[in-house]
């Protein structure tokens, strides 16, 4: 089949972009493995930066592995609970608490740092422990786990599963347990690599909350990045990128059960 | 069976409730408070309008807001309607690409704009050997946007693609049978049936810039947008109640935007995102 000379233009600008967004990653990947960057690759490859930033900053990839998973038990604890009652509910009150639990996306992550600092900054043992970082983290992640499970359970009518569990005698939790939580599963699995992901990358949040002791990934970047020579903060950079890699594949495989589900039971 | 459920519904929502309420409703009525609680009073809200140097912030960070989120609306509805209407080998490989920086921290798209455009950057590079002349631009405004754009661009061409996998080709093929050019077509029937995308994915790219934090720490040393401006006020100055106040005004300013664009294009696109 012949293609048209628009295509052609059409796919050159959308290579344009896709180099936009890929030949920087590439450019820094390599910066990170390379022996001097302003001489260029001639100066040879070498992993000693990559080790060099695992000296310097292991602890900090430790911390954020562990908020990242306390933070997903807690999305998993209240949030998939939550999106339940939501999808259950359909009046204004269960609409407005939606849009309270949302609200965290639409209001900058600054903000919601300085409001957690000026109410419990003075907590000194709370202010100063990772668990400080873990509730900003929770507040920011967990309407997306919400909305991912809500979407799923908005697919198809669980209420007729449940009322069929029920007249053979099936209890609430046993069907919360046995009907709900199986079928929302694509969706809890999509949600929690998102959590996950946006958890292990946060900033804005984190560098308002963090002290001298609790530096998480992304933090010690930003560090790095205006302390460092380059190439310290190119290899912090990759080897913060080969941590996410295996995330942000899941993601594109499973990240969207919604329109999978829409697409076969509805139309609109 | 749904009264005798009320207890055991709300016994799920509690645990929910009670962590919003003890650390995000409760924070942010303080915050509220405190923004009123300096020498102005309340009337610290309005000061973001008689400091100069405050209102200069929020101009200069809403116009690059709205100037990245045009342009990341256009290039996306571009390509994101190109890559929705053709199939050819390496299709899903280009879409993998658009949207692998979406969950980056800003301070790592702050630092690709420095590999792309600092001092040993790529553009400086390419300059150097074309035309001899230095072309550096990463710590200005320029290099902001930049950095703006590519956090910005995989956000909206998510939702674009979702809205355009729902264009019917029927409708186009209509309206060129009827002798509609090819611009005629794109502007009567493709653009109408995207128009809630482009809003809605467009609210997100103007509330995320207005809030961008990560990106501007690394590039904005010389910058105010309004996050910085507020980081200064708080860490620098020790002013806490003008920086409540102004994060308050940002606040507003990011959920007004997202709250609009639904009204307008309704909840089912925005959801989407």
């Amino acid at each position: 089949m012949k293609r048209s000379r628009i295509f052609y233009v059409n796919l050159a600008f959308t290579l344009l972009v896709c180099a936009f967004l890929i030949v920087p990653i590439f450019l820094s990947m390599l910066a990170g493995v390379t022996v001097n960057f302003f001489q260029g690759i001639k100066s040879g490859l070498t992993l000693s930066w990559v080790i060099e930033v695992w000296s310097l900053y292991a602890d900090t990839i430790f911390l954020s592995l562990l908020i990242a998973v306390a933070c997903l038990i807690c999305n998993l604890l209240i949030g998939v609970p939550a999106a339940y009652v939501l999808a259950r509910k359909s009046g204004r009150v269960a609409r407005m608490i939606e849009e309270t639990l949302v609200l965290p996306i639409a209001i900058p992550g600054l903000a919601i740092a300085l409001a957690l600092i000026v109410t419990y900054g003075g907590i000194r043992e709370f202010r100063l422990s990772w668990l400080f970082i873990l509730v900003g983290h929770v507040l920011y992640t967990l309407p997306f786990m919400i909305r991912s499970v809500l979407a799923v359970l908005s697919s198809f009518d669980f209420r007729t599963l449940e009322e069929g569990a029920a007249s053979l005698g099936a209890g609430f939790w046993k069907r919360f347990r046995t009907i709900i939580i199986p079928n929302c599963r694509a969706g809890i699995l999509a949600g929690s690599l998102m959590v996950v992901t946006l958890s292990v990358g946060e900033f804005n949040l984190t560098w308002m909350l963090h002290t001298p002791l609790t530096k998480t990934l992304p933090v010690g970047l930003a560090d790095s990045y205006a302390s460092m020579r380059l190439e310290i903060g190119s290899a912090y950079t990759l080897v913060f990128l080969i941590m996410i890699l295996p995330l942000l594949i899941a993601l594109q495989l499973y990240g969207r059960p919604r329109a999978a589900k829409t697409t076969i039971s509805d139309p609109e | 069976m749904k009264h005798s459920e009320y207890p055991r519904l709300i016994l799920l929502m509690l645990p929910v409730a009670i962590v919003f309420l003890a650390f995000f409703l409760l924070p942010m009525a303080r915050l509220i408070l405190i923004g009123g609680s300096g020498e102005n009073g309340f009337s610290e809200y309005l000061s973001i309008f008689h400091t100069p140097r405050h209102f200069e912030s929020l101009v200069s960070t809403v116009l690059l807001s709205a100037a990245v989120t045009i342009a990341a609306v256009i290039i996306s509805a571009v390509t994101g309607v190109f890559l929705e209407r053709n199939r050819f080998p390496g299709r899903e490989v280009l879409i993998s690409m658009l949207t692998f920086p979406l969950a980056f921290p800003g301070v790592v798209i702050g630092f690709l704009v420095i590999m792309l455009a600092g001092r040993q950057g790529l553009a400086n590079e390419i300059s150097q050997a074309l035309t001899g002349s230095r072309l550096v631009f990463a710590y200005s405004m320029a290099g902001l946007f930049t950095g703006y754009l590519y956090f910005s661009i995989p956000r909206v061409i998510l939702t674009i693609m979702a809205a355009a996998e729902k264009l019917d080709p029927a409708l186009e093929e209509a309206a060129r049978s009827l002798g509609a050019s090819r611009w005629q077509v794109i502007r009567d029937v493709i653009l109408p049936a995207l128009k809630p995308a482009l809003i809605a994915s467009g609210a997100i790219a103007f509330a995320t810039a207005m809030g961008a934090f990560g990106t501007a720490f690394t590039l904005a040393t010389n910058i105010d947008v309004l996050p910085m401006t507020i980081y200064t006020e708080f860490t620098l100055n020790a002013n806490f109640a003008t920086a409540a106040a102004l994060s308050i005004v940002l606040g507003t300013i990011t959920w007004l935007a997202l709250y609009i664009s639904r009204s307008i294009a309704g909840s089912t696109v925005a959801a989407a995102a």
